[in-house]
């Protein structure tokens, strides 16, 4: 295939249907602009030494009947040549609109500075997703603050999340192994550091490890009822005003201290930090927290670091965020049309040569 | 204060500036060569103006396509008998615009000149008043997006926040074009003549025609919205 | 200021006619005050020259400490939030204070008057009132560094710069804010100078091809500088009145602020390359001593670039969500607008068939700029494909894509006009042999800066970020030191430049035997430009490459007949 043009090093991994296409669209693009590199500085290199300043070699006027000849001729070869690339990537990208109708549906959401996704049996991990390879999977991304970017390169495949929105993509892996999750979109401090893993496994490794899954037990239920009922999510949550760490996925996690100091998350630090908050504050954060000294039970500090150990990702805030599901936003697949349907239009106005099917006003 | 035929006649000569006074030509053509362009010079900078506008109201037309049912509520909430009183006295204002910059051009037109642009002035200044009262009367009534805001439909704070943003942008516009004919006014008080066959005349008051212009555009959006019918 | 004690009544060379004349635009006055208050476009020129010296030399001192950063994978020079504000820095200083009114203010200024055989600008006083904005705007977004950073990018992408970022991004924005409206000066004075002082014989058709392109850069100017501007206001607002407009908890639309954003940044890349592909069309014809292939077709590409310029944005937001049929409406135009730039490329190249080609250091300039310029624009053509930008969008390939056209193209032009014209400007040679070295050391150091980043960005490396997957280390240790040989070669000009100031032979009024109008005068030239009333009689670029090698003979001006 064209793809030996590069050697292996040069190379992204490759694991996804719509890897090779785009693999296949880049190397020929690369092709025709080598060749007009050539063709340019060659012909550059060329006149440069040929009519170098004292050469012998003839000057006078061109006819100027050939020089439009010329010029006319190129321009209709340019635009042929770009109009022919834009046709070819244009239809790579038609036929890739649609998933599958049986795909796998994956919830992601991005937070500063994480991933969480949930799969279909509810299963939710945080900056990890495990998929099977051959299956068509549908992602529906959203985000709890800023705009982040679902990135894994060697699917070729790349989505903001935007907060209050919706949107949709999908792809179909074709190698099992460990591939690169990363944010592509500036979302502050820890950008760099928004990454996770996509592991692709083979379908009856998926369906095992779907069942061993943890269910979360009825500690971390009642925490998750604290962690709001004593406002502790009024600070540490995603859409707080008041400067707080967010404690998901902190669990098992080395955090710097103030001072240059880390600190390892384990249930004395949970616990710690709930009664002397000023004793070790995370680095970058003002000392704000009051203590809960007597405020609360040991029970009730169990049930918080159970919460915390278990995750403090519910998913159903992607119901409660009041999803407006973006109709500038079609997934791949979808016709406006059909996403219309269902659907009350984002702003219309904003999608030059998209039938606005929403309802008008007035 | 006579505006003497030894006035007149140097008109070119005292309003010629550089560069265009290099120009080698005919005082009277190259005066008239300057004229062109700084009236040239601030259609461009209109046109720069009407794709700033332009920005504005594309954010207020994608803003309430997709909230159409909030944005009709609140455009009942704006106090309508003040923007109707301000549309007529912005719409008058414009008129003695033009009138002063037809008679700057004219001889013996000087009362003529300076009073419609004391009369420009004026309703300028009485449209800021009228404006301040609906503010006071707004922030009275809870309308500034925030905590305690008064309406409950969630995209209403949307819309008054292109209330506030639009108003206020238009009003340092309006203030801007009150500073510039105070300028053509106190200048021509300190040296008779000077606004006689002046180019700044036309372009400050090409300037004030702007403003008008939007706050026609304005009006619609901001108080008859949600009312027809 | 700058050593300007040259005196134009000695002319370097007895063969030119002495008319004359009276002192040069440098030696009228040489009080604080008679600079800082002239109406003079030449000394004006100067004054933005030496503010954007000194802004290029804070960004590069920002991209220094990124690519010092991006040397290994950890993060162990700065700190995170630290390499945010960096990078931040970078692109809205190189952006806003030296990229866009690098060419325009400086040369456009000093030779658009001179060319079209003008005294100044139609507004004089409107010219130095905007650079007085453009210094408060870069001084207000300095202060925004000072008091201690800002981090949102040079983008400023809602909702992180308006409800989410604890840096001092209203004073930033103010500070570009205020800095748009020097832009929109400088290209309403423009746009109205060359509708009006042309000289007579200078018809539309005769203007030198760096008139057109800052006639067109000034377009843009004027029609997408107040888009930016008034998304900046509206993310003052919201930062600082707290009024809901993109925020999306409260019902608003980031991505109405993409596109808004990018309906003026994408035109924002053509002012920075329309003005160079206009210094290296006078370029390339004066050392190629060839007249340029097609003219007129190389003005209505830069009309037709400026103008499909406008309606290309949304290919910067194939990611963000748009419409299938959006996205491949904007593909489609972005394809289009590449098309004027292949002609140019192609005519440029064409110019030097049957030339008499002297390697004089502007023109190696000009040389690296078309091959930059060709490696920048097909990159493009990727960007411009849906399937291939969805991969490598925001990735080091969008780097390296933009720093060919915006560094490698603008900037290369930028130092090929700066020596080019720099006897014009100062009346003083710098040193050749040094010029040519700087100019292949710079095109040396930036493909070794700037082309592995390509490699980098397909195999996935993300823009923007602190610390990185090891496996891509070994194009970020080239990319770094490529910048160490770059930032070197960047650093020469300024030494031998402003030797050349002090101890610099005089210069001819015409060195270069070139045939533009400015050449028709005095090096420096006199405060009123030309003695006597140029009047054009022939199209631009009259060169003969059959005439006797090494040069043409020397032009000799004569009153009421030049050209």
């Amino acid at each position: 295939m064209l793809d030996a043009l590069i050697p292996a090093f040069l190379r992204p991994e490759s694991a996804s249907v719509q890897a090779a296409k785009v693999d296949a669209i880049f190397i020929g693009l690369l092709l025709i602009s080598s060749a007009i590199v050539l063709l340019v500085v060659g012909l550059v290199l060329t006149f440069a030494i040929r009519f170098r300043r004292g050469s012998s070699a003839k000057r006078g006027e061109m006819p100027s009947l050939v020089s439009r000849e010329f010029e006319i001729g190129w321009t209709a070869a340019t635009l042929f040549i770009f109009v022919f690339i834009f046709w070819w990537a244009a239809s790579v990208e038609i036929a890739a609109f649609s998933p599958p109708k049986d795909a796998i549906e994956i919830h992601v959401v991005g937070k500063q500075w994480m991933w969480k996704t949930q799969g279909p049996s509810g299963t939710r991990e945080i900056n990890e997703l495990h998929v099977p390879v051959g299956a068509p999977v549908r992602l529906l991304l959203t985000s709890q603050d800023v705009i982040h970017s679902f990135y894994v390169p060697a699917f070729r495949l790349k989505r903001d999340a935007l907060p209050y929105q919706q949107t949709e993509t999908w792809f179909q892996a074709t190698r099992t192994g460990t591939y690169h999750l990363l944010c592509t979109e500036y979302c502050g401090t820890d950008h760099s550091r928004m990454l996770g893993r996509v592991i692709v496994m083979e379908p009856q490794d998926y369906a095992r490890w779907l069942t061993r899954q943890p269910e979360r037990d009825g500690l971390a239920e009642l925490g998750e009822r604290l962690f709001s009922e004593r406002g502790c999510s009024g600070c540490h949550n995603a859409g707080s005003k008041v400067h707080a760490p967010a404690l998901a996925g902190i669990w098992g996690q080395s955090v710097p201290l103030e001072g240059g100091r880390m600190a390892s998350v384990d249930e004395a630090y949970i616990r710690d930090s709930i009664l002397q908050p000023q004793r070790d504050v995370v680095a970058g954060y003002e000392p704000i927290m009051p203590s809960y000294e007597g405020k609360l039970s040991d029970g009730e500090i169990q049930a918080l670091t159970a919460y915390i150990r278990h995750g403090t990702d519910r998913f159903d805030l992607i119901g409660s965020l009041d999803l407006a599901p973006a109709q500038n936003i079609c997934a791949p697949g979808q016709t406006p049309q059909d996403a219309a349907s269902n659907q009350t239009l984002r702003s219309p106005a904003m999608v030059p040569g998209a039938p606005a099917s929403g309802e008008t006003p007035q | 204060m006579s505006t003497g035929g030894d006035v007149l006649d140097k008109t070119p000569e005292r309003h010629l500036r550089e560069p265009w006074d290099e120009l080698r030509l005919p005082e009277g053509r190259a005066f008239s060569y300057q004229r062109a362009g700084a009236t040239f010079g601030i259609w461009v900078f209109i046109a720069s103006e009407v794709l700033f506008f332009g920005a504005l109201f594309l954010l207020y037309t994608a803003m309430r396509l997709e909230h159409a049912a909030d944005f009709a509520v609140a455009a009942r909430e704006t106090n309508i008998v003040y923007g109707t009183l301000n549309t007529a006295l912005l719409l008058t204002s414009g008129l003695f615009a033009a009138t002063a910059s037809q008679a700057s051009e004219q001889e013996g037109c000087r009362r003529l000149t300076l009073g419609c642009l004391t009369a420009t002035v004026l309703l300028g200044l009485a449209f800021m008043v009228v404006k301040g009262l609906e503010y006071r009367e707004d922030i009275e009534r809870h309308l500034v997006p925030g905590a305690d805001f008064a309406l409950k439909a969630p995209a209403t704070q949307l819309f008054f926040g292109f209330y506030w943003l639009s108003t206020a942008i238009h009003a340092i516009h309006l203030s801007i074009g009150i500073g510039l004919v105070v300028r053509l006014i106190w200048k021509e008080w300190r040296a008779p003549g000077f606004l006689f066959e002046n180019p700044q005349v036309e372009v400050a008051m090409l300037y004030w025609g702007f403003v008008d212009m939007i706050w026609i555009v304005l009006y619609p959006m901001l108080y008859l919205g949600g009312r027809g019918g | 200021m700058s050593g300007a004690s040259s005196d134009a009544s000695t002319l370097a060379n007895p063969r030119e006619l002495d008319l004359g004349l009276p002192v040069s635009y440098l030696g009228d006055g040489y009080s604080v005050a008679s600079w800082l208050f002239t109406t003079d476009h030449k000394r004006i020129a100067i004054l933005y020259a030496l503010s954007i010296t000194f802004f290029f030399f804070i960004g590069g001192a920002a991209a220094t400490l990124v690519r010092l950063e991006l040397f290994t994978p950890q993060g162990d020079v700065v700190g995170a939030d630290t390499y945010n504000k960096l990078f931040s820095l970078h692109g809205i200083v190189m952006v806003w204070f030296f990229l866009i009114p690098s060419i325009p203010t400086t040369m456009g200024n000093f030779l658009l008057p001179l060319m079209i055989g003008a005294r100044d600008l139609a507004f004089p006083k409107l010219n130095l009132i905007s650079w007085y904005l453009n210094m408060a705007g870069g001084l207000l977004t300095l202060a925004a560094v000072l008091a201690g950073g800002i981090d949102t990018g040079w983008t400023f992408y809602v909702p992180y710069s308006t409800v989410f970022s604890n840096t001092f991004v209203t004073l930033a924005v103010l500070g570009v804010f205020v800095s748009g409206f020097s832009t929109i000066a400088t290209g309403v004075n423009f746009i109205a100078t060359v509708h009006f002082l042309r000289a007579p014989g200078m018809t539309w058709f005769r203007l030198p091809l760096f008139v057109w392109s800052m006639y067109t850069t000034s377009l843009i100017f004027v029609l997408a500088t107040p888009v930016l501007a008034l998304t900046l206001v509206l993310v003052i607002a919201e930062r600082t009145f707290n009024l809901p407009i993109f925020d999306p908890a409260r019902g608003g639309d980031p991505i109405l602020f993409q596109h808004l954003f990018w309906f003026y940044s994408h035109p924002a890349v053509y002012i920075m390359i329309l003005p160079a592909m206009g210094v290296i069309s006078e370029v390339i014809t004066c050392y190629a001593r060839r007249r340029i292939f097609g003219y007129s077709f190389m003005v209505y590409a830069l009309v037709a670039i400026a103008v499909i310029g406008f309606f290309t944005w949304g290919h910067h937001m194939f990611t963000s969500g748009m419409s299938p049929f959006a996205a491949l409406v904007f593909s489609f135009l972005s394809f289009i607008v590449a098309v004027p730039s292949a002609i140019k490329v192609f005519n440029w190249t064409a110019t030097l068939y049957r030339g008499q080609i002297g390697f004089e250091s502007p023109m190696l300039y000009a040389l690296g700029f078309l091959g930059l310029f060709t490696m920048g624009g097909l990159t493009g053509l990727f960007l411009a494909s849906v399937p291939i930008d969805v991969h490598v969008q925001d990735t080091y390939f969008v780097v390296a894509h933009f720093h060919y056209i915006m560094v490698g193209a603008s900037v290369s032009a930028y130092f090929a006009g700066l020596h080019f014209w720099w006897p014009k400007v100062t009346g003083r040679m710098y040193p050749e042999g040094w010029a040519r070295f700087a100019a292949l050391l710079m095109f040396f150091g930036f493909n070794l800066t700037f082309f592995p980043q390509f490699i980098a960005g397909y195999l996935g490396m993300p823009r923007r970020y602190y610390t990185y997957p090891p496996e891509f280390q070994v194009w970020n240790v080239l990319s770094s030191s490529g910048a160490a040989v770059l930032a070197a070669a960047y650093l020469m000009p300024l030494g031998y430049l402003t030797w050349s100031l002090f101890y610099g032979a005089r210069a001819l009024n015409d060195p270069w035997n070139a045939s533009g109008l400015e050449w028709r005068t005095t090096s420096p030239p006199p405060r009123q430009n030309f003695f006597g009333n140029p009047q054009v009689l022939a199209p631009p670029y009259d060169y003969h490459p059959e005439a006797t090698p090494p040069g043409d003979e020397s032009r000799i001006a004569e009153e009421g007949a030049l050209t």
